[in-house]
C-alpha cells in the first residue's frame, strides 16, 4: 500500500481488529460493549477503589520531636553528623528510612552508628536486594551508562558489607507507624505500595496523594528513594515529605545533604521541618578515592551536582539539574 | 501504530482475568484516531480519514479528569491520533496541569517556535511536570521516512529542535522496527543525533513492536498459541501489564488500555467507574504484553 492509500483508506470506515467494518458497525458493537453502572453501583465501586488497606504495622511512640532521615548511602560522615544534630535539635528518636549502602565508602561502618544511636531503621530497596542476594539494586534504569554506575555501586558495596550486616538489613521492618503528638505518621521507603516506587514532588499530584493517605489510614506520609527532598501540605491537612537523603547532595548545586524533623504542635497539628546538613565532605571524597570508587561519584559530593543516574528525573527536576 | 491482527475473540471466561489495582495512568485518545501521517506500523491505524474515534473536547476532558482525582490519578497521558490536532490541545493541558503531571506523544510535526514557547510556558507554570514525547523510527531519512511519510524525518526533526530552543526537552521513542534502536550502540546514535541539534541530556525510549498490522503481514500474525490462558496468573501476579493501573477515556467511552483501542470488546463502559473491574486477557496483543513487558508509559 502506498503512503496515499493508507491516508484514503478508512473513508466511511473503522479498523476492527485487522478487518476494515463499515463506521456504524464498530460503533455499534462498541456501545453494545461493557456495562454502565446505577448511580449507586457507581458509588459503591468508588468506594471499593478507594477503600482503607488492611495493615497490622504496631505504632510507636508517641514522640514530641523527631528525626527521620533517608538513604545514608554509605556515607558514614553524614550519619555521624546528623546523629549530633538531631540531638543537638532535641529529636527524642531518630528513624532511618533504609538505602543504607551504595554509592559512599567502606559499608560496614555506617553500622555501629546505627546501633550505638538507636536508629530506628526501615528496609530500602538496596537492603532487600543485598540481604537475599540480588545481583544488582532493582533501580530500573534503562541507560547504558546508569546501568554501568548502578553496578559499580551495588557491586561495592555487596563485596564490601559483611555477611551479618546483611543478615540484620534483611531483618529490618519494611514500614513502620510512628506517633508524633496527636498525628499518626506512616514510614516507608519508596511509597506504601512498593519499595522502590519514586514519589517526586512534580510526579506526585495532590489527588494521588490524598488518595494514598486516605488508603494508608495515617495523617503523613514520610519516604525517601528519590534523592530528592520536598513537603506538600496536602488540602486535607495531612502532611507528605520526602525526607531526602544524607548520602549524597540534592543536585542543587550545595555540598550539603538533607533530613527532616517533625514536630508535635500544641493543639495536635504537625511541624514539619526540612533541615540542610554540612559534614566532612572532603574527607568523604578522599575516602572514596582511596577506595577506588569512579571520580563521577566523588564530583556529586564535592559539587552538589548528580552525575549519574539522572534518567530517573521527571521533567521538572530534570530542568533543575546541571547534567 | 497499528491494526491488530486476530481473528475473532475466544469464548469469553478462558483467559486469566487482571484487576485494576489502582487508576495511576489515565489514557486520553484526546484526537481520535485522527492523524496527519498513516505510518506502516501505527497500532491504531490512525490516518487523516480514520474517524472510528473522533477528539475529545475539553469538557469531557474535565468529565473524567475529575472522576480521575476522586480515585487518586498519578499522571495522565495524551495520545492520538495526532493531539495537536485538536484545537483544544493547550487548553487540555493547562487543565490537567493544575491537578496531574501531563505527557504528550506526539509526532512532532506540529511543533511551530510558537508553540514549543507556548508549552515551556505551561511547563514552567504547573508544580507537575509535563513531558513530550516524539516519535521518530530512525537516524537518517533513509530509515526514518519510509514508515512515517515521505520528509518526515527533516519535519519531525525540526520540532525536536523547537522544542530545545524553548528549553524542553522531549523523549525521543523509537519502535524497534528499527532494528539496532535497542542495542547501546543503537542508543547511542540517537543520542548523538540529538546532541547534534543542540539537545545535551537527550532522553530515549524504545518500544517493542506488537505482530501487527503491517507488522503481522512482514514478520507474521500471532499464532493460536500465542495466548494467555486461565491458570497461567504468574506468581507475582499481573502488576507488569499495564492495564492493572490505567484506563483509556475516548469519545466512544472507556477502554481498559491505549492498545486496544480497535477492538469494541475491550470497551468496558462509559464513565470511569464503570470501567474499574477486571478485564479478561483474551487478546493476542496481552500475551506480547506480558512477554515482552510492554508498557507505553515514558
Ligand atoms: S504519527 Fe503516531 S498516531 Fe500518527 S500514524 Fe504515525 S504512529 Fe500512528
Ligand atoms: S493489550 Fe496489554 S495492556 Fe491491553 S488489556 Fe491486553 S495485556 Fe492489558
Amino acid at each position: 500500500m502506498t503512503e496515499r492509500e493508507r491516508m484514503a483508506l478508512h473513508r466511511g470506515l473503522a479498523t476492527w481488529g485487522e478487518r476494515l467494518v463499515p463506521l456504524a458497525d464498530f460503533r455499534r458493537a462498541a456501545a453494545a460493549a461493557g456495562r454502565d453502572l446505577s448511580p449507586e453501583e457507581r458509588a459503591a465501586a468508588l468506594r471499593a477503589a478507594t477503600a482503607v488497606l488492611p495493615d497490622t504495622t504496631p505504632v510507636e511512640g508517641p514522640w514530641s520531636r523527631i528525626a527521620v532521615c533517608g538513604g545514608i548511602y554509605n556515607n558514614h560522615l553524614g550519619l555521624a553528623a546528623l546523629l549530633d544534630d538531631a540531638a543537638r535539635r532535641g529529636a527524642e528518636a531518630v528513624y532511618c528510612l533504609g538505602d543504607l549502602g551504595g554509592f559512599g565508602p567502606s559499608p560496614e561502618k555506617v553500622w555501629p552508628l546505627l546501633l550505638q544511636g538507636d536508629v530506628r531503621t526501615i528496609q530500602g530497596n538496596y537492603e532487600e536486594s543485598l540481604a537475599s542476594g540480588r545481583e544488582d539494586c532493582n533501580c530500573g534504569y534503562t541507560d547504558p551508562r546508569d546501568n554501568h554506575f548502578a553496578a559499580v555501586s551495588y557491586g561495592y558495596t555487596a563485596r564490601h558489607a559483611s555477611a551479618d550486616f546483611k543478615a540484620w538489613m534483611g531483618r529490618l521492618p519494611m514500614r513502620r507507624r510512628v506517633r508524633v503528638g496527636e498525628r499518626e505518621l506512616l514510614l516507608v521507603h519508596g511509597s506504601p505500595r512498593r519499595i522502590n516506587e519514586f514519589l517526586f514532588a512534580s510526579t506526585a499530584p495532590v489527588p494521588f496523594l490524598e488518595t494514598l493517605l486516605d488508603r494508608n489510614a495515617c495523617d503523613a506520609l514520610l519516604c525517601t528513594h528519590t534523592g530528592l527532598h520536598w513537603h506538600r501540605r496536602l488540602p486535607s491537612g495531612r502532611d507528605v515529605v520526602n525526607v531526602g537523603v544524607i548520602g549524597r547532595p540534592a543536585n542543587d548545586g550545595t555540598t550539603a545533604v538533607w533530613y527532616a524533623l517533625l514536630d508535635a504542635r500544641p493543639g495536635g497539628g504537625l511541624a514539619v521541618e526540612l533541615v540542610p546538613l554540612a559534614y566532612d565532605h572532603p574527607a568523604l571524597a578522599a575516602e572514596m578515592r582511596r577506595e577506588g570508587l569512579p571520580e563521577e561519584f566523588v564530583e556529586t559530593i564535592l559539587t552538589g551536582w548528580w552525575t549519574t543516574c539522572l534518567e530517573i528525573l521527571p521533567a521538572r527536576e530534570r530542568a533543575l539539574s546541571r547534567y | 501504530m497499528n491494526t491488530l491482527a486476530t481473528e475473532q475473540l475466544p469464548t469469553p471466561g478462558t483467559a486469566p482475568g487482571v484487576e485494576l489495582r489502582a487508576l495511576d495512568t489515565l489514557w486520553f485518545q484526546v484526537a481520535g484516531t485522527v492523524c496527519n501521517l498513516a505510518c506502516t506500523h501505527c497500532f491504531v491505524s490512525c490516518s487523516p480519514t480514520n474517524h472510528t474515534h473522533e477528539m475529545l473536547s475539553l469538557a469531557a476532558v474535565e468529565r473524567s479528569l475529575a472522576e480521575a482525582t476522586a480515585l487518586g490519578v498519578r499522571e495522565v497521558y495524551f495520545t492520538g491520533g495526532e493531539p495537536f490536532l485538536n484545537p483544544e490541545m493547550e487548553a487540555i493541558l493547562a487543565a490537567t496541569l493544575k491537578v496531574a503531571p501531563a505527557t504528550v506523544l506526539t509526532n512532532g510535526l506540529l511543533l511551530s517556535p510558537e508553540r514549543a514557547a507556548r508549552l515551556a510556558a505551561l511547563a514552567a507554570g504547573s508544580e507537575y511536570s509535563l513531558d513530550l514525547r516524539v516519535s521518530l523510527d530512525g537516524w537518517d531519512a533513509e530509515s526514518n521516512d519510509p514508515i512515517r511519510g515521505a520528509g518526515t524525518f527533516d519535519r519531525i526533526l525540526a520540532g525536536v529542535r523547537n522544542l530545545a530552543a524553548a528549553g524542553l526537552n522531549p523523549v525521543l521513542t523509537v519502535t524497534d522496527v528499527c532494528r539496532e534502536a535497542s542495542s547501546d550502540a543503537g542508543k547511542e546514535r540517537f543520542f548523538a543525533l540529538l546532541r547534534g541539534i543542540g539537545i545535551d541530556r537527550p532522553r530515549l525510549k524504545v518500544l517493542p513492536v506488537f505482530q501487527i498490522g503491517a507488522e503481522a503481514e512482514r514478520a507474521g500474525a500471532y499464532e493460536s498459541w500465542q495466548r494467555l490462558r486461565a491458570g497461567e496468573t504468574p506468581e507475582d501476579g499481573w502488576d507488569h501489564l499495564q492495564c492493572s493501573a490505567c484506563r483509556m477515556v475516548t469519545d466512544q467511552g472507556v477502554w481498559v488500555c491505549p492498545i486496544l483501542v480497535n477492538e469494541p470488546a475491550a470497551r468496558m463502559g462509559s464513565t470511569l467507574a464503570d470501567a474499574l473491574g477486571p478485564f479478561a486477557l483474551d487478546h493476542p496483543a496481552c500475551w506480547t504484553c506480558h512477554v515482552y513487558g510492554v508498557s507505553c508509559k515514558t
